[in-house]
């Protein structure tokens, strides 16, 4: 079996499933969720068969695999379209289907499904008790988006990577709003509509600038030097084609671009970066990540820690070589690097602080995600290309398992108010407690899972990515690395807190204390992630700690570069501060919130911290603030300048006024008439004609005799004179 | 020979009792009566200038028989129309005719 044609297949299955729900199988819960996980088990099978036969392959990365067919002539050259697999497809391919299939088969349980239809749901709203109404839509939806990352995924051009980045943009427009008619009393708290058009908005931002990218890209392909270099390529955006081509990406590292200063490698660099500053929810477009958390918990973690977040990060690293254009190891960074660089390392940090304060289960692993996607743009930025890989794969698994996890805790109080009819929000942790012994699948998985994230050593996959980024940059950049130390260190302490608030001490509501564990379909997801959230770390652990484990992920992923890049020499200084970062903000977060777990009604121990807390929590009012810049503008606009404004005033306006002088006119005329032709009898000009009219009818008798009496005088008359004249009598 | 005035006198003469006929009478078959003693008239008028100025002409008689046959079939369609207008109104007094009356 040919491997590219597998690869050819693997964004299929899902979209049939898609297909097949949407027009088939729609009424039936059974089935439409039996299409769609055995769809996501075909595409995993496909990858991993994918996977397992390029691993063994010799001098993979200078050779790939991959097939392409001619999809859009242009004069000159050909537009092709299709498939690609190299090291960096292949791990993406390892992770990407097996989050999405735990995703798919935890959403079964997670909607309830076996049970029967409550009848005081809502269409539209989400289920109480009973499975959720709209069952065979979240498995289409879920397909749908499955489609759209594999698509990206194994996509050999940017612009059908382009394609996949807008499908899940679709979908996670569709998935967030999901329960489109959920409202909330208090008006502050964004609902499922609002935060669906958030997310789809800011988002949007990063793509038209990133599309602005792939043009001028495109457009570079076809200037005339550019054809020289590229040949056959030119007028294409293949990734093997246009970033492994040495001499292109010097011509475009040497090209002055319309701003100065930037050549246009960096200036196209940037704004594919732009792209992932909004689809990774870097700063300033994280707006939308958390409150993306109103979807339903899988789709959190599908878009969150599978797909859309991982298709920014994957975006970056896949045009790496463009964005390190004229770039050398130890030398100065490039504009694009140096963007990300910064960006990422703010985010990191700035991201962190927030989550430190978060009462909402989910939105502490919101900004988490953020956080974690911070760390590997920073490190793209300063060039550890493959850390940034190793940690989104690492990432994927630890972030699907908490989100995971943590939907598996939300639907156990919700049991648990149901039972105990109890009215609160299921989602805030400051509810719960005790969960450890009502909830142990959970519990242990979730530890595991949060463990990993706060990079917990040797043990846990979070340890080894993580401090593989934190090593190349002591190596390269000390300001990232003491950021990145800090951000390690705070995420290590909110991850305890999360922990201690969910599930050590005593139940502080009754709905936590009626909590019980959930259905296998939502267990067995957990577990499988967490065994991979433990042992998926141990293909990476550098060279000179060879007996703990293996060093094949670094080989095998920087032969995707043209460069090979130097890993740094190993020392033991960045391990010390990664593992003191971990258990360090560990035990903190122990002692804080572990040690003498809170009560019922107790209030945050860090409310202490007074109006930094108030700060934190209010997201350092980032929201209020593009209300204030964007939103209110654009209402402004809107309602004032160009309906009041423009169209009332100017254009009815000027309507109006066209109307009133033709109005005006004719009154003229009216007036004129009247007093000229037709009012006054005596002295108007309509009566002398009437009655001249009146007075000359007469002569119309209808009688013949009388029409030809009168025509007989009259030949008389003329015959008369007629005749005079010619005997001279007349003249 | 009888001089030629004299037949011009008498085709005149004709003429105008006929056109007195056509403007005086009541009786629309009397009005038609009238049309064709002016068209006799007419044609007496024709054989006499033809007989008088260019007698070998057979062109002459020729146009005194159309102008009978036009007369004839003029007087035919005349009856035609105040039949219809009879079977109409019950009536054939011209005067009653007015319905271009103002």
């Amino acid at each position: 079996m040919q491997l590219d044609l597998l690869l050819w297949l693997i964004p299929v299955p899902p979209v049939a499933a898609f297909f097949i729900i949407w027009l088939f199988t729609n009424r039936s819960r059974g089935l439409s969720h039996a299409v769609a996980i055995v769809s996501i088990l075909i595409s995993w099978a496909l990858s991993l068969i994918v996977f397992f036969n390029v691993i063994g392959l010799k001098d993979f990365g200078k050779t790939v695999i991959g097939s392409s067919v001619p999809w859009l002539p242009t004069g000159e050259s050909v537009f092709r379209m299709g498939v690609l697999a190299d090291p960096l497809t292949a791990v993406m391919l390892f992770f990407v289907p097996l989050c999405c299939t735990m995703i798919f088969v935890y959403s079964v349980g997670y909607q309830n499904y076996g049970k029967p239809r409550d009848p005081h749901d809502k269409v539209g709203e989400p289920p109480h008790n009973g499975v959720e109404p709209m069952y065979s839509r979240f498995f289409a939806f879920l397909s749908l988006f499955a489609f759209g990352m594999l698509t990206l995924v194994v996509a050999d051009n940017l612009l059908l990577m382009f394609v996949g980045w807008e499908i899940m943009g679709l979908c996670s427009y569709l998935l967030i709003g999901f329960w489109y008619a959920r409202n909330y009393d208090d008006p502050k708290k964004i609902t499922p509509r609002g935060a669906a058009v958030k997310a789809f908005i800011t988002t949007r931002v990063g793509d038209v600038v990133m599309l602005l990218g792939i043009a001028y890209l495109y457009f570079m392909t076809t200037t005339e030097e550019a054809r020289h270099i590229l040949g056959k390529a030119a007028g294409t955006l293949s990734f093997r084609d246009i970033l492994y081509n040495a001499k292109f990406l010097e011509y475009l590292a040497e090209q002055p671009s319309v701003i100065v200063g930037l050549s246009v490698a960096a200036l196209i660099g940037i704004f594919l970066f732009i792209g992932t500053v909004g689809k990774s929810a870097q700063f300033p477009l994280h707006v939308w990540l958390p409150d993306a958390m109103e979807g339903p918990t899988p789709v959190s973690a599908m878009i969150h820690a599978a797909a859309m977040v991982s298709a920014g990060v994957y975006a970056v690293i896949r045009m790496y070589p463009l964005m390190s254009a004229g770039w050398h190891e130890g030398g100065p960074l490039t504009p694009p690097m140096l963007a990300m660089g910064a960006i990422g390392a703010f985010t990191a940090l700035f991201a962190s602080t927030i989550a430190v304060t978060q009462r909402d289960v989910k939105k502490v692993l919101a900004y988490s995600t953020i956080s974690q996607l911070g760390f590997m743009v920073a490190a793209l930025g300063i060039g550890a290309y493959v850390a940034a890989a190793f940690h989104l794969m690492t990432h994927a698994f630890f972030k699907a398992l908490l989100f995971l996890g943590s939907g598996s805790v939300i639907h156990g109080v919700e049991h648990g108010a149901h039972h105990s009819n109890e009215h609160l929000d299921p989602q805030d942790m400051f509810n719960m407690g005790g969960l450890r012994k009502k909830m142990p699948i959970t519990f242990w998985t979730f530890l595991i899972g949060g463990f990993a994230l706060a990079g917990f050593p040797f043990i846990t996959a979070g340890f080894w990515s993580k401090d593989e980024i934190l090593a190349d940059a002591f190596a390269n950049n000390q300001i990232v690395f003491y950021v990145l130390v800090i951000s390690a260190t705070l995420t290590a302490f909110y991850t305890m807190r999360q922990i201690a608030l969910t599930f050590f001490g005593e139940p502080r509501t009754h709905s936590a204390e009626h909590a019980s564990e959930n259905v296998w379909t939502m267990t067995y997801p957990l577990i499988f992630l967490a065994i991979f959230a433990l042992f998926s770390g141990f293909v990476g652990v550098p060279k000179e700690l060879a007996e703990l484990g293996f060093n094949n992920f670094g080989k095998f992923v920087s032969a995707t570069l043209v460069e090979k890049l130097n890993t740094p020499e190993f020392t033991i200084v960045p391990m010390i501060f990664s593992i003191v970062a971990a258990l360090g903000g560990l035990t903190l977060g122990w002692l804080v919130y572990g040690m003498k777990p809170l009560k019922a009604g107790q209030k945050d121990p860090l409310t202490v911290l007074g109006p930094i807390y108030t700060l934190l929590e209010n997201k350092y009012y980032f929201d209020e603030l593009y209300e204030f810049i964007f939103g209110r503008p654009a209402r402004w606009i809107a309602s004032v300048l160009v309906y009041q404004i423009m169209d009332r005033t100017i254009i009815d306006g000027a309507l109006t006024l066209i109307a009133r002088f033709a109005y005006f006119v004719g009154h003229v005329f009216k007036v004129t008439e009247k007093y000229t032709i037709n009012d006054p009898p005596d002295w108007g000009l309509a009566a002398p004609i009437q009655w001249m009219g009146r007075t000359f009818r007469v002569i119309q008798t209808g009688r013949v005799q009388n029409y030809l009496l009168v025509a007989m005088l009259v030949v008389l008359a003329f015959g008369g004179v007629y005749y005079l004249r010619f005997i001279g009598l007349l003249r | 020979m009888i001089p030629l005035s004299w037949y011009l006198t008498l085709a005149a003469a004709l003429f105008c009792i006929g056109l007195y006929g056509v403007l005086a009478r009541r009786n629309a078959v009397a009005i038609l009566m009238g049309v064709e003693l002016m068209l006799n008239a007419v044609i007496i008028n024709l054989v006499a200038f033809w007989r008088y100025n260019q007698p070998t002409v057979i062109g002459g008689q020729v146009f005194a028989i159309i102008v009978f046959a036009v007369a004839a079939a003029e007087a035919a369609v005349g009856l035609a129309l105040i039949i219809s207008i009879y079977r109409r109104r019950s009536s054939v007094v011209a005067e009653d005719m007015n319905l271009m009356k103002w």
